[in-house]
């Protein structure tokens, strides 16, 4: 049943005037109590129910203005990643363009077949530099969530004799950029015999404490009477933290992967590996665009796959990871 | 019959090891109730054996490795000699007497810090403010196209921006509205690469301290701004100081911390940008310095003073800016 127009604004109108209406008798009634003990607390009551007063403090003036200043910003932040879906499609006449265009017009495959041309002809198969980076990053990343919560479990819900001390190194290894520790890595990685091995990826990022600190602090809020309760049935800590604790924090692992997915995925490692076939995918992308202008198509459409996969992590995971970060707070 | 007598002589290796661990459990339990500190840690021992992956990965790749550039900032070090030589407090001496690029990396590492640190962090703030008002599926929306720039990490677009010839846009933007007549060669002018430097930093700076925000003012209570309203509570600025910004004072804190490890770690957007050194080092920063003489030069005893130097830095830094913080809203 399609309405007209003129009964949609009729209908609009009428919902207006009973709200307008429910605002007044509420205002009524909020009068009428005023005289009462608690008056405030009721009138509140009322104020809260009614639906024109739910947005306090608000002007639609301001609404406006913010919304305009949001949506210029967010056309410049996203502006980039519709460049790199476009692109990708771009014939090879019209990337190089001038004036250069945003959108697409003939949108072609070409650009993925010479990537395919390009990578059929490379030394080390290209599923290799695949399998590299799809092995560190899912060992990266499930190593580091065990072993990260494991540990937040121990230090979030118990006070032993030395947890205060770890508490306060790990917020401060929160404290300055990773490039202070690159050196002494290489020579410890070095020294354990560890250079040109997937390790060499994985361990470092294990050791991360960002993801160990994000755990734990969202494992402060399990009530400390399920551990209690589960004790007295006769569970083990390391049973209770794997079929208790670890389904209540899930948004908080979930958050963790996809922060390890993102670092591993982009990963270069070419400080710490130099066989070939053991290099990982951006690198070996990296190269193909190192070639020059000829190869500007190709490079497009690898920046698409590339980009594609922590994105789509992104997007799957989203309320877990805000879940996560409502805890992330620091005393 | 035989059988059975062989499998009573073959010993029996699973119960021989649990009467064992049995024997060496009491025995530490014996030694454990001599000491009080002692008998907690034994207690305990079920906790500390699930900490201890961790534990060891943390000393081995954050802790030793500050220990180490410390202890290796007093010495010559250069991967090749062995044992390094003792120089004192010379590296430390040189990097501020007698490096003058080192100079001007603190200078543009400081210039940056001042900018995109306090940028970023408002930018953050104010972006998860603003999104935090929008319905449930608009916010997430929203979230997404700001993260969008940290996620992806594509700088790409803004050497096409700052290309030098007619093609790239600002140039083209700029000859067409007759600003300027001859293309600039933005990458390789000292005047305009620590500006473009600190422009897409910020423009990458919503990353994940942006994300803790949002989900810190996820959790506001509703409540509060109602109640705030019938106290007396006028506008958004108000609201924003007394109630918003106390309750997510910790989120706050958090973030700050990130962002100050971010600001401080500038480097790779420069070569990225400009490549390797940048023009007359005008974008070059502590952390390509760090980079320089560690994988170019190989001199890691200069290099370490300089990590120390960084690590101090950052620490000192994140103590100032906690005390700060603390006192927000009151």
């Amino acid at each position: 049943m399609a309405k007209t127009k003129a009964e949609l604004l009729n209908e609009e109108t009428t919902q207006t005037q009973l709200e307008e209406m429910r605002e007044k008798i509420n205002a009524k009634k909020a009068r009428r109590i005023d005289s009462r003990p608690f008056a405030e607390i009721s009138s509140f009551k009322i104020k809260s129910r009614s639906r024109i007063k739910k947005r306090v403090n608000r002007s639609k003036g301001g609404d406006i203005a913010l919304f305009i200043f949001l949506s210029i910003c967010g056309i410049l932040s996203i502006l980039p990643l519709i460049l790199i879906v476009n692109n990708a499609f771009k014939p090879l006449d019209e990337i190089f363009r001038f004036p250069p265009t945003i959108f697409v017009r003939n949108p072609t495959l070409n650009n993925f077949a010479d990537l395919g041309v390009v990578l059929g002809t490379s030394l080390v198969p290209f599923s290799r530099y695949l399998f590299n980076t799809i092995l560190v990053t899912v060992l990266g990343t499930f190593g580091h969530v065990f072993v990260a919560s494991m540990c937040a479990y121990v230090l979030a819900k118990y006070r032993v004799p030395g947890s205060l001390f770890i508490n306060g190194l790990i917020v401060y290894s929160l404290m300055f950029p990773g490039s202070v520790t690159a050196t002494p890595h290489y020579i410890i990685l070095n020294s354990l015999g560890l250079i040109d091995t997937y390790w060499s990826i994985i361990l470092p990022v294990m050791a991360g404490s960002l993801g160990l600190y994000l755990m734990r602090q969202f494992m402060v809020g399990v009530p400390m009477e399920y551990i209690e309760s589960a004790k007295l049935d006769g569970a083990s800590d390391l049973k209770i933290y794997w079929s208790i604790v670890m389904p209540i924090v899930k948004p908080a692992w979930v958050t963790l992967i996809i922060l390890d997915f993102q670092s591993l995925w982009g990963t270069y490692g070419s400080t710490t590996i130099y066989r070939e076939d053991y290099k990982m995918l951006s690198y070996a992308i990296n190269q193909i665009a190192t070639a020059g202008v000829a190869r500007t198509g190709t490079l497009n459409a690898v920046s698409l796959i590339m980009i594609t996969v922590p994105i789509a992590v992104f997007i799957f995971s989203q309320s877990n990871v805000m879940d996560t970060m409502a805890q992330s707070g620091m005393k | 019959m035989e059988k059975d007598i062989r499998q009573e002589n073959k010993p029996n290796f699973s119960k021989r090891f649990s009467e064992w661990r049995e024997k060496r459990r009491l025995k530490m339990d014996l030694w454990s109730r001599k000491k009080p500190f002692r008998r907690k840690m034994y207690l305990n021992r079920e906790l500390y054996v699930m900490m201890f992956p961790y534990l060891l990965l943390f000393t081995t790749f954050t802790v030793i490795p500050v220990l180490m550039s410390l202890g290796l900032s007093f010495t010559d070090f250069n991967l090749l000699e062995w044992p390094p030589g003792w120089v004192g407090w010379e590296n430390y001496l040189n990097l501020f007497l007698e490096d003058p690029i080192f100079i001007t990396a603190l200078k543009n590492t400081l210039i940056i810090a001042v900018i995109v640190g306090p940028g970023g962090y408002l930018l953050s703030f104010v972006f998860a403010w603003l999104i935090n008002e929008l319905p449930r599926y608009l916010r997430a929306v929203v979230t997404f196209v700001f993260y969008a720039p940290a996620l992806t990490g594509a700088i790409s677009i803004w050497r096409l921006i700052f290309f030098s010839d007619y093609y790239g846009w600002a140039n083209s933007l700029l000859m067409k509205l007759q600003i300027i007549r001859e293309p600039i060669t933005w990458l390789k002018d000292p005047q305009y690469i620590l500006p473009i430097v600190i422009l897409v930093q910020l423009w990458m700076s919503l990353g994940v301290n942006f994300l803790a925000i949002i989900g810190g003012l996820k959790t506001v209570n509703k409540e509060l701004y109602e109640a705030g309203a019938i106290d007396g509570v006028k506008n958004r600025w108000q609201e924003l100081w007394f109630i918003t910004l106390p309750s997510i004072k910790d989120q706050l804190l958090f973030s700050a911390v990130i962002q100050i490890a971010n600001t401080l770690g500038v480097g790779a957007v420069t070569t990225a940008l400009c490549g390797f050194p940048s023009v007359q080092y005008a974008g070059h920063t502590i952390v390509n310095h760090l980079t320089d003489y560690t994988s170019t030069r190989f001199e890691l005893g200069y290099a370490s003073a300089i990590a120390t130097l960084l690590f101090l830095a950052s620490i000192g830094l994140n103590s100032l800016i906690r005390k700060m913080i603390r006192k927000v809203g009151s």
